[in-house]
């Protein structure tokens, strides 16, 4: 990471050079590892959902449909070249922001939060589009300048990502702006920084944690973050989605109970159970073996978009691959966390296999990028 | 670089193993405790309510049947308040939604998780509601108790409660063998309650027993409606009557008046089902005279010729005067039966010691249960020897002082019908008593039965007792009601007690109206032509031989009352 990227090129000007070696037909961009992983998650996911949404074939059939939007929107994206998609980066986050602004200003309120904007014909989730316009705003930004950026590059970097988060926990909306914030973050660690940097950085976040604690969260958030710590004060109210959780994937022992057989599940004691916790059902019927095989499919996923990340052939790229694949792997890491217990509940879905959710088209977008960043490159240096 | 991928790679392996460490920590070293928590929420044990054991008469009618049906509750977290549903539910429940809401409402703040919303409904019904498929709402099934003759013979069956336990008569005392026991199995539920799977069958129910009662229902029904319409036409305040089987000492019939209706009882009054019969005592009056007439006959003091002289119709005694209803004049012992002369009877016990008589009274059942085993039977009053003046002494020769039940009346006469033996009284179907006691020499029985024969003559008090091609033997009483200070002139209890055929007993029969206020009020008048009418188709139920075809015109006849 220690080339300067320059931006001689226009998105007008077409400068593909040599075609990629990895499309079905000459032209068309697609990386096969990465597609064909994403659609064994997704039909491993189909399977957990049929049995999580008992057995009820139109949920199947409107996950697929998602599914199928959602893998269109990922080729779609994968078609455009990255210096298009660089070129139009301060852009789409400058309208991100408005739009952001616009949701708490306008925005339709559902579930206690304003997360929502109706544009008449469909409501849309601004804070889905900031998932890729955060990071991609920071690495557009850093990839400027030689690597490591200077200290006041970092502080700017860092006001690109805090003034989203903000505007996206104010909706309240704590998990995305998790993700939101952890994408940018990510891509401010894959730059070099150094270490004593990152420890400060830590300290500080440690130290701002009472501020969120007293003056950014709302109650709701709090109490999730109770529960959390001790789920047995209120195993009736707020404690019963992480009990009931994980007396599901307990139960599942070794080597499950086997596809719909899951009891807590299957007879609707554990809640949420084809959105947010639908891992504690395929947990319960799959058992430890099982999540050796769902965590393999998502290392798999990770690996590959790490191997993209690593071939990538400018800062730009690298940064926002590095970015986007390293979030998915939060995605995972913080639904399995709170399912279990490790964290609190804070609403993030199992990626591909949970139901529904605007987070699908976004997730898939992510990776149409990686797939455009991996399939544009130069394979000669010009 | 290198050791920036390094680093992502590590991190990358650090998560994985992070999230493999606590898959692992859950299913495998928490795997039991977990397991078993969710077992906990899941597997419930579940009654399987068990058949109750039929009532039936001694001839296998029913008296009381268990059917089955359904109840339908509600989990009231579970039940949204405001639902379509809960309406249509409301509906077939024939409830006001309102009501329904609000019951369910008040144990939501109470914290409970259960509720009944209606019990014993049609199994159909409940059909219809299962199909609605409604959240929080279930049903349970459950028998529920009929009693196919109703009024006819609700004291004696009693009824159960509406969680099918016995609450009184019969259906009490006989709730050990008619409960049965209930079953078990082991089953899945889900979140809201409903039943998903059954896993296991853990003990079958075990359906209670029928029973036979010793009731005759079609005697039943005669008892029934004979003394229904005698207390109607008396303009009486109440009434009993009770027929035992002379050889086996069963209660063949048992009836009061009022009555209710043990299928319907939201208007039950406690008036109602007071079963006179065995928990009201009375003082039995003139119907008394044959057991003081008995024990002076076993004491040998007398015998049925010995005259005695009760002019001038009335004795006074310790400032106090029995009084006759005129002067007989020198009587014989049978005579002062037939003429039920107070002042006769009063003189005989007199002569006898105190304690001989309190121990022939005992004996023939007085101031003692007769261990039926009728919930809430009691025993009546025999006040002990030592604590007799005179007076007492002599009116309780002609039944005041004492007190008795109907049943306790009927006992003590069966024991006359049967020679002098005294046998335990059964509701429940017998051949043969149980433990029988011989109290009563049987000549003096036969002679003390000869005597009760003569009251029944048109020479008698009680010739409307008469039945047709049978002899009858009998005695009245019409008893002064007591009241504060003394005894009403002017409130009476009418009885008749006496059995047939009267050369070999079979039926033994106790008529008691109480309070007639119409123009008649003599036991001989009331309540023995009341026992005319119930003998002359008891006899007959139970194929007892005529035994008066001789002069079967008698019964036309009708002779003063006493």
């Amino acid at each position: 990471m220690s080339f300067n990227s320059s931006r001689q090129y226009s998105p007008w000007v077409d400068r593909r050079q040599s075609k990629s070696m990895m499309g079905i037909v000459r032209g068309f961009h697609l990386d096969w590892p990465l597609f064909a992983g994403l659609l064994v998650l997704s039909v491993v996911g189909l399977f957990i959902l049929y049995s999580a949404s008992g057995q009820d074939l139109g949920t199947i059939g409107r996950q697929v449909l998602r599914l199928t939007m959602a893998f269109m929107v990922m080729l779609l994206i994968a078609q455009i070249p990255p210096h298009h998609l660089e070129f139009w980066t301060p852009w789409v986050f400058s309208l991100g922001i408005v739009l952001l602004l616009a949701v708490l200003l306008f925005g339709d309120v559902g579930k206690g939060a304003q997360r929502w904007l109706d544009l008449g014909l469909f409501r849309f989730q601004p804070s889905e589009l900031m998932k890729i316009a955060v990071p991609m705003m920071v690495a557009w930004y850093l990839s400027e300048k030689a690597m490591p950026p200077s200290f006041l590059r970092i502080l700017v970097a860092l006001s690109i990502i805090v003034v989203p988060v903000t505007l996206i926990m104010k909706q309240p909306d704590l998990g995305t702006s998790l993700l939101v914030g952890s994408a940018g973050a990510i891509v401010l660690l894959l730059t070099g920084i150094s270490w004593w940097l990152i420890g400060t950085a830590g300290i500080l976040m440690a130290a701002s944690a009472p501020v969120a604690w007293f003056y950014l969260m709302h109650d709701y958030q709090r109490q999730r973050v109770l529960t959390f710590l001790s789920p047995e004060n209120d195993p009736l109210g707020s404690g019963y989605h992480i009990i009931q959780s994980k007396i599901a994937i307990g139960s599942g022992g070794i080597y499950g109970k086997g596809w719909l057989n899951g009891t807590q599940s299957q007879l609707d004691f554990l809640p949420e159970r084809s959105t947010d916790f639908i891992f504690a059902v395929f947990a319960e019927e799959f058992g430890l073996i099982g999540i050796l095989f769902l965590l393999s499919i998502f290392s798999y996923i990770v690996m590959r978009g790490l191997r993209i990340a690593y071939q990538a052939q400018d800062t730009y790229t690298r940064l926002l691959a590095g970015s986007l694949v390293l979030t998915f792997l939060v995605y995972v890491f913080v639904n399995i966390g709170m399912v279990s217990g490790l964290l609190p509940v804070v609403g993030v879905p199992l990626p591909l296999v949970s139901y529904g959710g605007t987070s699908m088209v976004t997730l898939m977008a992510a990776f149409g990028v990686l797939m455009s960043i991996h399939t544009h490159r130069k394979l000669l240096p010009s | 670089m290198v050791w920036r991928i390094r680093m992502v790679l590590a991190g990358v392996v650090l998560v994985s193993t992070f999230l493999l460490w606590r898959a692992f920590d859950i299913q495998v070293m928490n795997n039991e405790f977990l397991q078993s928590q969710g077992d906990a929420r899941h597997l419930r044990t579940v009654k399987m309510p068990a058949h109750r054991g039929n009532l039936l008469d001694r001839n296998g009618e029913p008296l009381a049947i268990s059917t089955p049906v359904a109840s339908v509750w509600a989990n009231p977290i579970d039940v949204k308040l405001q639902s379509a549903e809960l309406k249509q539910l409301a509906k077939l429940l024939e409830k006001n939604v309102q009501d329904v809401r609000q019951s369910i409402q008040q144990k939501l703040n109470e914290g409970k998780s259960f509720v009944y919303l209606k019990r014993q409904i049609d199994p159909t019904l409940a059909q219809q509601i299962k199909a609605l498929q409604i959240p929080g709402i279930g049903i349970q099934r459950e028998y529920r108790r009929y009693y196919p003759t109703a009024e006819v013979s609700a004291h004696v069956v009693g009824f159960t409660d509406v969680d099918d336990q016995g609450q009184e008569g019969m259906e009490l005392s006989l709730e050990q063998n008619l409960s049965g026991e209930p079953g078990q199995r082991r089953v899945i539920k889900d979140r809201i309650g409903r039943i998903i799977d059954t896993l296991a069958l853990q003990k079958s129910p075990m359906p209670g027993t029928n029973i036979r009662l010793s009731i005759d229902r079609r005697l039943q029904y005669l008892a029934y409606k004979e003394l229904k319409s005698a207390v109607q036409q008396h303009k009486a305040k109440s009434g009993s009557v009770v027929v035992l089987d002379v050889d086996t000492g069963e209660v063949l019939a048992l009836v009061n008046q009022p009555s209710f209706n043990p299928n319907n009882r939201q208007k039950l009054k406690s008036d109602e089902y007071r079963n006179r019969a065995v928990t009201d005592v009375l003082e039995p009056g003139s119907t008394m005279k044959p057991f003081t007439i008995a024990a002076a006959l076993s004491a040998k003091l007398y015998n049925p010729g010995t005259q005695i002289n009760t002019t001038p119709g009335y004795y006074t005694l310790m400032g106090k005067t029995i009084r006759d209803f005129r002067n007989y004049g020198l009587i014989d012992v049978a005579t002062i039966i037939q003429k039920s002369s107070n002042v006769g009877v009063s003189k005989m016990a007199l002569q006898m010691d105190r304690e001989l008589l309190w121990n022939a009274y005992s004996d023939y059942g007085f101031g003692r249960a007769t261990n039926s085993d009728y919930p809430g039977e009691i025993s009546g009053v025999l006040p002990f020897y030592s604590e007799w003046d005179a007076l007492e002494q002599a009116t309780m020769s002609y039944g005041y002082g004492l007190s008795v039940t109907p049943l306790q009346l009927a006992q003590a006469y069966a024991m006359i019908a049967a020679g002098g033996v005294l046998r335990p009284v059964s509701f429940v179907a017998t051949v043969k008593a149980k433990d029988e006691t011989r109290v009563l020499d049987k000549s003096v029985a036969l002679q003390v039965g000869a005597m009760l024969e003569l009251v029944t003559s048109n020479q008698g008090t009680a010739a409307a007792a008469q039945v047709k091609a049978y002899r009858v033997a009998g005695k009245t009483g019409t008893v002064h009601k007591p009241q504060a200070g003394g005894y009403a002139e002017d409130r009476y209890i009418a009885l008749f007690a006496g059995f047939a055929p009267a050369s070999q007993p079979k039926l033994v029969c106790v008529v008691v109206i109480n309070e007639p206020s119409g123009k008649d009020y003599y036991g001989g008048k009331v309540a023995a032509p009341v026992f005319s009418s119930i003998m002359q188709g008891g006899l007959r139920f139970v194929n007892a031989p005529p035994d008066g075809l001789i002069n079967s015109n008698v019964h036309m006849a009708k002779a003063g009352a006493g």
